[in-house]
């Protein structure tokens, strides 16, 4: 500090350099947030279609063919019909049926169309401490890892796979919620979080197969319950009610709906292969 | 180990490859975090200023609550934005959640508070030294809070800091408000929870690095300008 304060107004050139620095700022932030003015819809989807890589895959034909960019917000299935009530997105792409059809009946979505499904596993550390690998019953499965009490790791988090889970539990006639915090533990997180817990734990989880085929943090992980029908894992596409939000997107949204169900869009789905498996099943057209 | 040795390779190749997607969430990330930084010096310095000074009754208070609101959590701050601004909420008729604007916001809320306190503190400790030759020469308030802030922009520049490293390295606020859309409202921190969540955990931590690269670019050059100013003043 020298020569005490400037009390006449500063004006120095450091002062000029300020200003430019802080006018270009301000110019450069102005550019990024003026978003770029193509037509857009806004698609609230879950993790599992988004982390497997199907969205990057379909999602560049369905602009091919319309212009429309697709925005995606990935989240667990709860949160997405909550962002769909609020009229945040236009069109939803989920997996929990009931829970579907009750957004639909209470006047939030248009119609429920069954737009594909893969399964669900339960992967488990390759010493398999509680002897499931192979089972064929999930529910035996299920009530075997209870009753030996291993670790087993839950999303806990509203989401699709935790509501499918929990049904499971209860076909089971267990009851984790009691062991919440000892053996059963719920990470409140997206899939791939609960897999990193699962791996670095050695503990059994419940995940759907496009997740987990695109999972790369395995550690000591496989799969060791496969195939029951009850681990059908069906996802639907549904059409945010837009006279419930009149900013809703209705005719761009309905026709990414329409290509989702038309034979380019199931092909699209269908020809989606992560190390040469196929993730999902196209459910909305009979195979020609 | 690794992990963490094939985080250091990924990060070197994503550094030297100047790959398109990562070049456009790095420009993302500093404009968002940058334009909050620039606002919230706007607001917050001349607030931070102000309270240096004024004496009224409740200003403890004030601090105090300020002092308090460094700490908010990002989450938190997300939810209330979103709050305001989803479409169900009284601000959704701008339609700015799931853009970038909507992190402008949240991060705008989440360092204004820390550059208003800790430019109040800076402010506070150079006033009281030249508190008796502003009275000699009766200067007004806004001259007082005028010549502060100048005096004092070395310090305050720390402070800036502060709040760009708060901006720029949480995740919390901007996955709520923003959503982590690809190519369009997908920063650094959104990108390393992304592929955190993929497994992928040595690309994630690789991002990881360059982040605390480019923050260290950013500190450097900052501290170069300030190093060259005061030379300039210094005759």
């Amino acid at each position: 500090m020298t020569g005490g304060p400037r009390l006449r107004r500063p004006c120095s050139s450091i002062t000029r350099t300020w200003a430019a620095l802080f006018v270009s700022i301000t110019l450069f932030g102005a550019a990024g947030v003026a978003v770029a003015d193509a037509p857009y819809i806004t698609l609230a989807s879950t993790t599992s279609t988004d982390n497997s890589g199907l969205l990057d895959e379909i999602l560049p034909k369905f602009k091919q063919a319309s212009g429309v960019d697709v925005r995606v917000v990935a989240v667990g299935t709860g949160q997405a019909l909550r962002l769909a009530r609020n009229g945040d997105a236009d069109v939803l792409m989920v997996h929990d049926r009931k829970s579907e059809e009750k957004f639909v009946a209470d006047g939030f979505g248009v119609k429920r169309h069954p737009l594909m499904h893969n399964d669900f596993i339960i992967v488990g550390p390759r010493d398999d401490a509680a002897g499931v690998r192979g089972v064929s019953d999930v529910g035996q499965a299920l009530s075997t890892i209870a009753d030996e009490k291993v670790p087993f790791v839950s999303r806990g988090d509203d989401s699709g796979t935790h509501k499918a889970e929990l049904r499971l539990w209860t076909a089971a006639q267990r009851d984790p919620s009691e062991a919440s915090g000892t053996w059963y533990r719920e990470t409140g997180s997206g899939m791939g979080a609960t897999l990193n817990t699962a791996a670095a734990m050695g503990a059994y989880a419940f995940v759907d197969r496009g997740t987990w085929l695109a999972f790369k943090n395995r550690l000591d992980l496989e799969i060791v319950v496969v195939g029951d029908p009850r681990l059908m894992n069906p996802y639907s596409v549904i059409l945010v009610n837009p006279e419930r939000h009149a900013h809703v997107k209705a005719r761009e949204a309905q026709r990414f709906i329409d290509w989702l169900l038309s034979p380019a869009g199931q092909k699209a789905i269908g020809d989606f292969r992560v190390n040469g498996e196929v993730l999902f099943v196209p459910d909305a057209i009979a195979a020609p | 180990m690794e992990s963490l040795l094939q985080a250091f390779v990924t990060a070197f190749r994503l550094l030297t490859s100047f790959d398109a997607d990562l070049v456009e969430i790095v420009l993302l990330s500093l404009r968002v975090s940058l334009m909050a930084v620039f606002l919230a010096a706007l607001v917050g310095l001349p607030l931070g200023g102000w309270l240096a000074i004024a004496r009224f009754p409740g200003r403890r208070i004030v601090i105090a609550t300020l002092n308090a609101m460094m700490g908010l959590p990002p989450v938190v701050v997300g939810l209330i934005v979103y709050l305001l601004l989803s479409r169900a909420g009284p601000l959704g008729w701008l339609g700015w959640l799931f853009t970038p604007t909507a992190m402008v916001v949240a991060q705008f809320l989440l360092i204004m508070p820390l550059v208003a306190a800790l430019s109040r503190q800076a402010l506070e400790d150079l006033f009281e030294e030249y508190d008796a030759l502003f009275r000699s020469l009766r200067v007004g308030t806004l001259g007082v809070v005028q010549t502060l802030l100048y005096e004092g922009r070395h310090r305050l520049l720390t402070t800036l800091l502060a709040g760009y490293g708060r901006a720029i390295a949480e995740v919390g606020a901007v996955i709520i408000v923003g959503g982590n859309i690809a190519h369009v409202t997908r920063v650094m921190t959104t990108a390393i929870a992304l592929e955190t969540s993929k497994g992928d955990l040595p690309l994630a931590l690789g991002l990881g690095i360059v982040l605390l690269f480019i923050s260290l670019l950013l500190n450097a050059l900052a501290a170069l300008g300030q190093t060259r100013a005061s030379e300039t003043v210094t005759p």
